[in-house]
């Protein structure tokens, strides 16, 4: 069958060790760390005690009072409401954009095709530090749209678009939204277009075709889309940082200040862990939804 | 060839609706849809634009055109800390994606070609998990696990974070490349008596190579652009030019960050359109 051959189970262990060992050691190991952390006691100077604790998962929703009872505190389950908030606008807004472009791309010639999907792909290979910092030079106070908006005279004082929900929105979809687009195209190019002259010939409009034929088929890559833009938009710290100025807090510059100025670790390995979960869990439902689309095509 | 399916189809329909002049009714056609990718890919590209066009303003404010210049390259080429960043980036992105791509290519072909195998399924998960960990837990987790192991190799705490993020991205041209190769050549190979060794020597290492070197300049790539991982990982004397930029970006935008930010883009840029143009050479 190969230039391998299967009965060699050593050759086997060869090949995979490596890769295996590194990623083993050097990921499975931290991760696990951390895992450790998140149920241990804070060193005030960083670092952690020893000590099994509750602690950094409790102060995740309460407070201690004076005399040691729980005060509910919902500063940080704000902080996750507003990750989830902005997530959710990201990945829908990213949806209605990247739709319709995934969409005119899968209907082109196959030529035009590949250069469009290289273009797609292109920013998400460049450094997304920098496309974020882009939209600094777009947003800030003397930044492009303002300076437009004021030569137009459309307003005499600049507007306040950096260092908002939406300045984080935009950058969120920015970083994220070809992940939108290349699931969806690849469910889109595989539908047969007689579907849709087939919904027409029983007299559909473009709309019904739309609704009842095209989406219901593009359905796996929209939901696979969805998860790609939504999980790493959830734990972003790049766009919050730069784009929400450091005090706009989500989940991602949570976990961030904890192991920098607030020297928290094990609470920030609690946020991590739960952050973790949220991401596996999604995970799950995208590998599902992805085996799902595999077996209809197959049928 | 589905379009032109229906064109044929609704040729008759297209003939009556150009007469109402109106635009002809092509199956699967969305009138608007043309627009919206029109604006998707003004904002995909006009930030990077932007930035490209103040690198060479003349200008301290950054944000007023005033005259074209290169004086913030130069003056990012004469910066000391800027050409430590560069060389630190370097040296980081060709150990962290060589050694990545060799361990990817081994384990491709064991997965691919190695056929079934009791912890097949668990071996190409832990492969990808790099890929599923969000970064910030990858970074804070890896800079845990070394504190607490007390590892402090400057420089090559930084490599190893790396090496372990790269490889899923090396691996997954490498797979590619192998799930589409034809075993016989191998086979008339092998009927040819060569023996293993050479078989993989002569044959099925140079077929795979395309995929090896895209898959290498994928990690280089995803190696020299990382941030958030390098940011927590990295001591002192290990700044990348990432990491540089986004310090001064936090302190305030200068115009040098403009430049060193434009050359990052270009080297990325040229290194993914090469690597498709390698990858599509089949």
């Amino acid at each position: 069958m190969s230039a391998l051959p299967q009965s060699s189970a050593l050759r086997r262990m060869a090949g995979l060790m490596p890769a295996l060992l590194v990623i083993g050691i050097f990921m499975l190991g931290p991760l696990c760390i951390i895992a450790a952390y998140s149920f241990m006691e804070a060193s005030p100077y960083g670092g952690v005690r020893p000590e099994f604790s509750f602690g950094a998962y409790r102060q995740f929703l309460f407070d201690l009072d004076l005399d040691d009872s729980l005060i509910f505190n919902p500063a940080y389950l704000n902080i996750v409401a507003r990750s989830v908030v902005l997530a959710v606008a990201a990945t829908s807004l990213s949806l209605v954009l990247g739709f319709p472009a995934a969409y005119y791309i899968a209907t082109r010639p196959p030529h035009w095709r590949t250069v469009l999907l290289l273009l797609v792909t292109i920013p998400f290979w460049t450094n997304l530090l920098i496309r974020t910092f882009a939209w600094i030079l777009i947003l800030r106070d003397d930044g492009l749209i303002n300076s437009v908006l004021m030569w137009l005279g459309a307003t005499d004082a600049p507007l306040r678009l950096l260092y908002t929900d939406g300045a984080i929105a935009v950058g969120l979809i920015y970083s994220y939204l070809p992940f939108m687009v290349l699931p969806i195209y690849a469910s889109l190019e595989k539908i047969d277009m007689r579907l849709v002259e087939a919904a027409h010939d029983l007299h559909a409009n473009r709309l019904q075709a739309m609704w009842r034929v095209i989406l219901p088929l593009a359905k796996p890559g929209i939901i696979a889309g969805s998860i790609l833009v939504f999980i790493p938009s959830l734990g972003a710290f790049i766009a919050p940082d730069l784009l929400g100025g450091g005090r706009r807090l989500m989940i991602g510059s949570l976990i961030h200040m904890q192991f920098s100025s607030s020297r928290n670790w094990p609470f920030g390995s609690a946020v991590a862990m739960i952050l973790l979960a949220v991401v596996l869990v999604l995970m799950l439902v995208y590998a599902r939804n992805a085996g799902r689309g595999r077996g209809e095509a197959a049928r | 060839m589905t379009a032109d399916a229906g064109n044929v189809a609704t040729s008759k329909a297209a003939a009556a609706a150009r007469r109402r002049t109106r635009a002809p009714f092509v199956t699967g056609e969305y009138p608007g849809f043309r627009f919206f990718t029109i604006v998707f890919f003004f904002f995909l590209y006009a930030p990077i634009l932007v930035l490209i066009v103040y690198s060479f303003n003349d200008n301290r404010s950054a944000t007023l055109w005033t005259e074209f210049s290169i004086d913030w390259y130069i003056r990012a080429f004469n910066n000391d800390d800027i050409r430590r960043a560069a060389l630190n980036s370097l040296t980081i992105a060709l150990v962290a994606a060589s050694a990545a791509t060799v361990i990817a290519t081994l384990a491709a072909l064991i997965l691919v070609r190695g056929g079934r195998f009791p912890g097949h399924s668990l071996a190409y998960g832990l492969i990808s998990l790099p890929l599923m960990v969000p970064e910030i837990v990858t970074a804070v987790a890896t800079l845990s696990f070394f504190a607490a192991i007390g590892l402090s190799l400057g420089l090559g705490n930084v490599i190893i974070a790396h090496t372990v993020f790269c490889i899923p991205f090396a691996y997954m041209p490498i797979q590619a490349r192998l799930s589409d190769m034809d075993t016989t050549f191998e086979q008339a190979a092998q009927d040819l008596y060569a023996n293993d060794w050479n078989a993989f020597r002569h044959v099925t290492l140079p077929l795979m190579m395309p995929g090896i070197v895209a898959g290498a300049m994928l990690a280089f790539i995803i190696s020299i652009d990382d941030v958030i991982i390098t940011l927590m990982v990295a001591g002192a004397g290990s700044t990348t030019l990432p990491v540089y930029i986004y310090g001064m970006v936090r302190m305030g935008v200068t115009p040098e960050v403009n430049a060193v930010s434009t050359v990052l883009l270009a080297i990325s840029i040229l290194f993914v359109s090469l690597s498709w143009m390698i990858n599509r050479r089949r």
